[in-house]
Formats: structure tokens, sequence, C-alpha cells
């Protein structure tokens, strides 16, 4: 088995977007739409504020609410590595998965489908990396198999505190933050 | 003045758009020569290099059946490493931007009207070289003006020297790095250059004042930023605003805006009393070193404290912290320093601070740039201009070392020294890149002959006579990049795809002008392949292997002094000039000295402006690729401020400045990240442009607000951080 997650070290990144313009060229993501975006959290009051800068996506959760609502079975984890998917000719764009996403992860796209973040699982089956952690000129995006305790994103995990995004919502998010 | 309507005259309307759309669709591709290979099935991969900055990265560009897919940036290209940014990533959108200028357009009606006929390439060039052959008749060749901005500006300088004109300037210096420049060659005898030899891969402690790097995404820089930010370099970043950079640093000091100098004074103070300097480099390469001292007397970080904001503990913590990694300490530069008048001085004090660390050419500090030396093709010696530049008479600005475009205005508008008759524009948008707009479209009204060479329909196209649209870099091959860094290499910039209408290359339009100027022979080669091949050649490539690979790299060079690289300075005592005698001489403060800024009004807030990751200049806004990433600037105003005047994040306001000048439309951003005593905006939004549909309308333009700057009185930079603004709610 493989578990596909990505680690990002917000340390490094510097929020400049290029995960998104190249998710959009990548992917052909219409005009108007992305699968990916910046998040910027700020605490604490000038001149000390505090801020984490996030590049935020569809976090492929372990426990997908937007799969277990789906009511055509459109949305669907997809193996090897539990990539959550939208098969667009079986979707119906009835919304039910926008509404029951916690990361706002979804939109639907022009065509009539929900659309999101496909981990770029057709660069992921020919061995490359999705393209937003290919292009980042920061290299502060990581990829890899969490079920492989040699693999980068593991090792990374496992030596530098990190948080996922939403956890109290029991989705399993796969996305995580080194901070 | 005359008062105006900005809309009015900015527009191109949006008939004539129509009209240009069907006109050229009809007419079908045309290809200035050299193209690519026909569309086949499949991808290609092909090499270019970069143009939506200046930083001229090397890019691989995806053709997929036949159609630009997505640009990557090249492995063997040392400015990317493989990597663009997201300009660079989103370059498709230049290519397939509905809105381009697709035709040559003659205007029909007064200027600034934006009325335009459709014309042929020979009608629109035999227009322009009329005009530009009476204006010579008539004031000299030296009354033709030429603005030019980056690399393919260079086939329309050399035409315009051929031509018999020295009045050839870009905002480049004027309104960004010239400060900068003269700071450090009056310091080291060298400038900083492009990319900066900034050595932020092996900087220990790394200084940024003012300069927001990640939101300047000068890539090779951003890369090394974020390397050094991995491996945990010591960052100090001195900022009104509390900028991306800023929430890494280990010291964030909140500055008070326009009080840098202090600052620099102060921590300078501190290393010099605490002999805490590097003594054996002053010593080997130091000019002055006794005078500068004594200068420093009364900087203590206690009298800095009131004019800065920054705590004397701070400020001399800070300072120790730079010492204690030198030589491997990096004050950065700074690339945008035109901001309060006092500029080349500043950055006088910036250059100094390195050379009191030791860190200018050592590793971890400014290292000593290699490049190749590419010769040019042979074409005749240019005429000798009858007068000098119009720009600077009489040496006003003394330290200037490349022509003011303030100083063309200025002659345009007074017709001193010596008449200014037309201007020819080249890839850059001088209403929004000069201050006080009022000024520039004064000066527009009053010459004989406006010519805009641009890739979309810009507010300064709206003023032209004739608009030529060009290729984007995607279409067309341009110079050769050759710019000095950590190793020599040069890149290609070739086409990739077809244009899409009627547009041509750079290189095309200058030499096609050129010969209806009767200077034909200054463009002596078959073609561009041809010119090309030739100089790579001569400097022992070939255009067959840069179109292949897109990159060469030449031998390495050492870059620090520690390993060889020459220890020169070509300043009068050849040394470090701590003390300088040309400043004295020149009547000016032979050491940086310190002058508090002018306040403003009281409520009212100093304006700053700076650059965002996805957008360039005010040239990338209406990118449609870019504009999903951003499409819109907002007024960053501190929280408790914007509390006070009972505005929230997401309302709109208008920006009115101290003499009465209002913004366009522009949503707040409250925040913690700014001082209260200031607001900032990304420069660039704001557009009046009808024709740029995606972005007219979106946000608002610091170009518009900026009616007041100081000029820098050694170089004459126009220092810009010098307006204020109060906000008003809009219904």
């Amino acid at each position: 088995m493989s578990l596909y997650a990505m680690v990002i070290d917000t340390r490094r990144c510097v929020g400049c977007q290029d995960c998104v313009a190249a998710c959009k060229m990548e992917n052909g993501v219409p005009t108007g739409y992305t699968r990916d975006w910046i998040t910027e959290t700020v605490q604490g009051e000038f001149p000390s504020p505090w801020m984490e800068i996030r590049s935020e996506r569809c976090n492929h959760c372990d426990n997908p609410p937007c799969v277990a609502c789906c009511p055509t079975g459109a949305s669907h984890t997809h193996e090897p590595g539990n990539i959550v998917l939208v098969n667009r000719e079986k979707c119906i764009g009835c919304k039910a998965c926008l509404a029951a996403c916690p990361y706002n992860a979804r939109f639907i796209h022009p065509d009539g489908y929900a659309d999101k973040c496909t981990f770029c699982v057709h660069r992921v089956e020919r061995g490359l990396d999705p393209a937003c952690v290919a292009v980042c000129p920061t290299r502060c995006m990581h990829f890899g198999d969490l079920d492989d305790p040699l693999s980068e994103v593991s090792h990374l995990l496992a030596s530098r505190p990190a948080h996922a995004l939403t956890q109290a919502a029991g989705t399993a998010p796969r996305i995580y933050y080194l901070s | 003045m005359r008062s105006f309507s900005r809309r009015q005259f900015l527009k191109i309307t949006a008939g004539t758009l129509a009209a240009a759309g069907l006109a050229s669709r009809s007419r079908g591709v045309l290809w200035g020569g050299g193209g690519p290979e026909k569309p086949r099935q499949g991808t290609q991969i092909i090499p270019t290099f970069c143009d939506l900055c200046f930083w001229k990265c090397g890019a691989l560009a995806y053709v997929r059946d036949g159609k630009l897919w997505k640009i990557e940036g090249n492995p063997r290209d040392p400015l990317s490493r493989g990597r663009l940014c997201p300009r660079g990533t989103g370059g498709v959108g230049a290519h397939t931007d509905p809105d381009r200028l697709r035709a040559p357009l003659v205007r029909v009606n007064r200027r600034g009207r934006d009325e335009w006929k459709e014309v042929s390439w020979d009608e629109a060039l035999d227009y322009i070289a009329l005009r530009m052959r009476r204006i010579a008749a008539e004031d000299g060749p030296e009354a033709m003006a030429l603005f030019a901005h980056g690399l393919g500006g260079g086939f329309f300088r050399h035409a315009f020297k051929a031509f018999g004109t020295p009045n050839i300037a870009e905002p480049a210096y004027a309104q960004c790095r010239g400060p900068r420049d003269a700071g450090y060659n009056l310091t080291f005898g060298d400038e900083v250059g492009s990319p900066e030899r900034t050595d932020i891969a092996n900087a220990e402690c790394l200084v940024l004042i003012g300069s927001h790097l990640g939101e300047n995404m000068h890539n090779t820089q951003v890369q090394e930023f974020a390397e050094a930010v991995g491996r945990g370099v010591s960052l100090i970043v001195v900022d009104p605003r509390f900028s991306i950079a800023a929430s890494k640093a280990r010291y964030y000091l909140p500055i008070k805006p326009g009080t840098d100098v202090a600052l620099l004074l102060a921590w300078m103070h501190v290393i010099v009393k605490e002999g805490l300097y590097d003594r054996e480099y002053v010593t080997k390469f130091g000019h002055g070193f006794d005078q500068f001292v004594a200068s420093l007397e009364g900087y203590t970080p206690e009298w800095a404290y009131p004019e800065t904001g920054i705590e004397p503990g701070m400020i001399r913590e800070t300072a120790r912290e730079m010492a204690h990694h030198r030589p491997a300490t990096l004050v950065h530069p700074g690339r945008h320093v035109t901001w309060y008048g006092n500029d080349a001085q500043r950055s006088r004090a910036n250059a100094l601070l390195n050379a009191l660390l030791g860190s200018w050419g050592r590793r971890g500090g400014l290292y000593v740039p290699a490049g190749v030396d590419v010769p040019h093709y042979p074409s005749p010696a240019y005429p000798k201009p009858a007068r000098p530049p119009a720009d600077n008479p009489d040496g006003k600005y003394p330290f200037a070392s490349e022509p003011l475009t303030t100083g063309i205005r200025d002659a345009t508008l007074e017709g001193k020294p010596y008449p200014i008759k037309g201007w020819f524009v080249y890839a850059t948008n001088l209403l929004y890149s000069l201050p006080d707009q009022a000024a520039t479209i004064r000066a527009l009204e009053k010459l004989d002959l406006v010519v805009v060479v641009d890739v979309i329909p810009s507010e300064i196209a709206g003023w032209a006579d004739v608009v030529l649209p060009e290729n984007v870099y995607l279409e067309r091959y341009d110079e050769i990049g050759a710019s000095p860094f950590r190793e020599p290499f040069l890149t290609l910039r070739q086409p990739v795809v077809d244009a899409p209408n009627d547009q041509k290359p750079g290189w095309w339009i200058a030499h096609k002008l050129a010969e209806k100027l009767g200077v034909g022979a200054y463009f002596p080669w078959r073609d561009i392949e041809e010119y090309l091949d030739y100089r790579l050649r001569a400097a022992g490539h070939s255009l067959e292997e840069l179109k292949r690979d897109g990159v060469v790299r030449g031998s390495p060079k050492p870059i620090y002094f520690e390993d060889g690289a020459p220890s020169e300075f070509d300043t009068p005592s050849g040394k470090i000039e701590f003390f300088s005698e040309q400043l004295q001489r020149a009547g000016l403060d032979p050491v940086p000295r310190y002058a508090p800024p002018e306040a403003g009004p009281p409520g009212a807030f100093r304006v700053l402006f700076g650059r965002a990751p996805v957008h360039s200049f005010s040239r990338t806004e209406n990118n449609p690729i870019l504009a999903d990433l951003m499409d819109e600037n907002e007024v960053w105003v501190n929280a408790a401020a914007a509390r006070r005047l009972g505005l929230k994040s997401g309302d709109y306001v208008r920006l009115r400045n101290q003499d009465g000048v209002a913004s366009e439309r522009i949503r707040v951003k409250a925040t913690e990240r700014i001082r209260p005593d200031c607001v900032y905006l990304v420069h660039g939004f704001g557009h009046t442009s009808h024709r740029l549909r995606r972005t007219f309308g979106r946000g608002a333009s610091d170009a518009q607000i900026l009616s007041r700057y100081r000029t820098d009185p050694l170089m004459g930079g126009t220092g810009s951080n010098v307006n204020f603004v109060t906000l008003e709610l809009e219904a």
C-alpha cells in the first residue's frame, strides 16, 4: 500500500503562488478558477505579529467526506496512493461534495462537474512530482509516500513539528505544514 | 494646468478594438523571419528565456500539438536553476492575452483621444520616419528622445544612436536602481549590477532594508533566500511593513519611514566604536577611514532612537550580530531605491556598512561577477551628437551615470537646454513609471511625435500618434542574454510559437525603421539569425548550440577576493572611499549625514509602494493567468488606524494626496502588518486603459497619487515616498 501526502515547509514558503500558476498550466484549469491557493494567517499585533503562509489545496483525506456524500460514486479514492479523485463522467454537479468539504477545495468546472486538485496523478504515475511541487522556486514542497518510512515526507514529519488543517473535522487530512 | 479626464485620454475605443480584431484575423499570421518549425503532433520542448521581468530566467517552453502549453525553468540555466517564478510560469498568458495589440495603429484625432486607424507596417514606419526626419531637419536629431526598457530596447538604442540622439533613457535608472549605482560607484568604484552580485547562498547574516525578497520575485535571489532561511540564516529585516521576509526574520526592525540613514549611521557607529569592523580589510582597501570615523561621532544608538523608533539595545544587538558573522554578512543593496531623495547617500551608507564588514568581494557578501565577452557585430561608428544629452544640463546631477527620464521630461516641458520634439517609447509604460503623471501628460501634449512600441494597449500607448505591436518574447528572437553572474554564461531567447496577428519582433521594427531613416547601414546583418550566430561564434559558441540548449556556460572564474578575484576599485583613490573627495569637490557631503524626513500633514499616511510576486511593473496585470492569481491590489492600513477611521478590510476607498489628487477605488486591507503612519500598495494596478479589459478599473495606481517627488542631488533620482494621503470611504 502507499499513502501519498504533501509536506510543505512554511518557513521556506514566500507565498509567491507559483504553485497556483503551475497547476493552472499543467492541468488547464479554466480562467477564473484555481485548484490551489495561498492562505496567510496572522496573529498578534504590530510590531510583533506572527504569520504563517500556506499553499493549500484538497487534503486527499483518509476519511474524505466528499466521497462519503457523493450520490453517484463520482468522488472516489484512487489506488495506489489513496488519492481522492472525481470521475467527471459520473459527476452530476450536485455540489454535495462542495458543501461537505471542510477545506473549500472544490469548485464546479464550467463544464458542469466538480473539480479540484488531483495530486497530478497523471504525473505521479509517471514518477514525477505534482506540478506545484516541481516548480516551487523555494523548494518548500515535498510529495511522497507516508507508508514508506524512508520517504522524504516521512523523514520530514519525523524530524520537525508539523500540523494539518482543521483536524477537528475528523477527515484525516494529508497535507502537512512544517512550522 | 488644464483639467483633463484621464478616461477620456487613456481609453482606446471599443469600436476600434473590434475592427482591429477582424482585420488581423483576415490578414492571417505574419512572421518576422526565422520562425519556429511548423506545428506538429506531440510535444516539443524549446529553450528560451523569460521576459516577464528583467531577471532573464532560462526557460523551457512546451508546445503541444502546435500550441503553447506550459513554460518551466531550464535546469541548465544558472538563474532559474530549473524553476521559474509565478510570472514566468504564467508567461503563456502574455501570448494568449486576448487584449494584445494586433496591428499598427495611427491616431486619427487629437493625441490622447484614443481614436485610431489600422495601417500596414510600411505606412506606420513611413509616418514615423517622415516626422523624425522633419524633427531632425528643424531641431536636430537630438530633439528625438528614446525611452526603452529592457533587453529588447537594445536594437532601438542602436538605431537611435545611429540617428544621432544622445537622449536615450529608461526609468530603471532615475526611478529605480540609479541611486544604488551612484552610492556603490562612489564607494567601491563599481555597481551592484543585475542580477545583483549578492551572495545570499553563502551569507550567514542577511540584512534587508526595505527590500521585500519573496514579494519581489527576483528568482535566483528568492531561491537562495529560501535556502538561507531553511538553513537558519540570521535574518535582520528593516521595514515599516511586516513583509514576508520580516515574518521569517530573527530581528524585525519596524522603522519609521524615511529614517534609514539614521539607523545605518548608528549601526556603523557601534561597529566602529566597539572595534568590530574588519580592520585588516579596511586598512588594506580603505581610503579616508579616519575622517569617516570622526563623522560618526554623534550618531549613537540613543541619538537614532527617536528618529527611527528602533530601541538602542536593538540597534546595538543587531550591529553586533552583523559583525559576528562578517565577512559573510550581506547588507542587501536593494533594487528599487528611489524613496526619499537622499537615496544615493543612503545607498552609500549601505555600501559603507558592507565595507566595514569586509563583505564586498567576499564569500557570503557581494561577490565579483563573471561574464562572457560577446563581441559586437561590426557596424559603422555612431555620429557624434551635436549637443550633449538634454536631461542633465551643466551636470546639475554630477554623479548621474545614465540619462534621466525625468530630465528629458523637464527638457520637453521647458524647451531647455534645447527643445525635445519627439518621444519614442519601447516597452515602458511611462505614465505609470514616472512620478507626477500630470507632468508626463503635459509633456506628451507638447510633442510633435509620440511613438509607442508595446505588446498590450498600455496607457502610454493611448497617448501615441503611432502604436507598433510587438511580438511577446515567446514569438521572437532577442539580444543575447549575457548577464555577469556567479559563473559566466550566455542564454538565447528564440521564438517558440507564431505571433497570433500582425505583431513584429523588436529587432525587425528597429531595423526597418533604421532603413527608412537612412541609417540602414548600421544594421548590416542579413537577418537576426545571422546577427546572433556571428556574435555567438565570436564568443566561441554558435546559434545552433544555443537553439538546442538555451544556455551555454563559460569557464568559471574566481568570484571572491580570497580565491583570487581582482580586488580593484575604480575610484579616484583606487581604494574603497570611506571619505569621498569627489563628493566634497562637488559641494556634497563626503560622508553620509542624516537629515530627518519632512513630516506629512496631520492625520495623513505616507504612501509606500512595492512589488507583488505575480506581477511586473504595470505590464502583466491583464495577463489572464496572472490575473487569476491577483486581479486587484489593496491598500494596507494598520488595523488600529483602520478601526479609528471606521474602515474594515474589503471596504473601498480612494486615496487623496496632499495636493488633492485622488486615486481610483481601492480595497482596504486592515492588517497588523504595517505601521500606523503609512499605507502600502502594490505597484501596477489601477489601469485606466479600457482596452485592458481584464484589469481595467481594478485597484489603484500609486502613479496617480505620486504628484510630488524629491530629486536626489547626486544623481537625479526621483524619491517618491514623499507623498501623503487620507482615505475616503466610497459610498
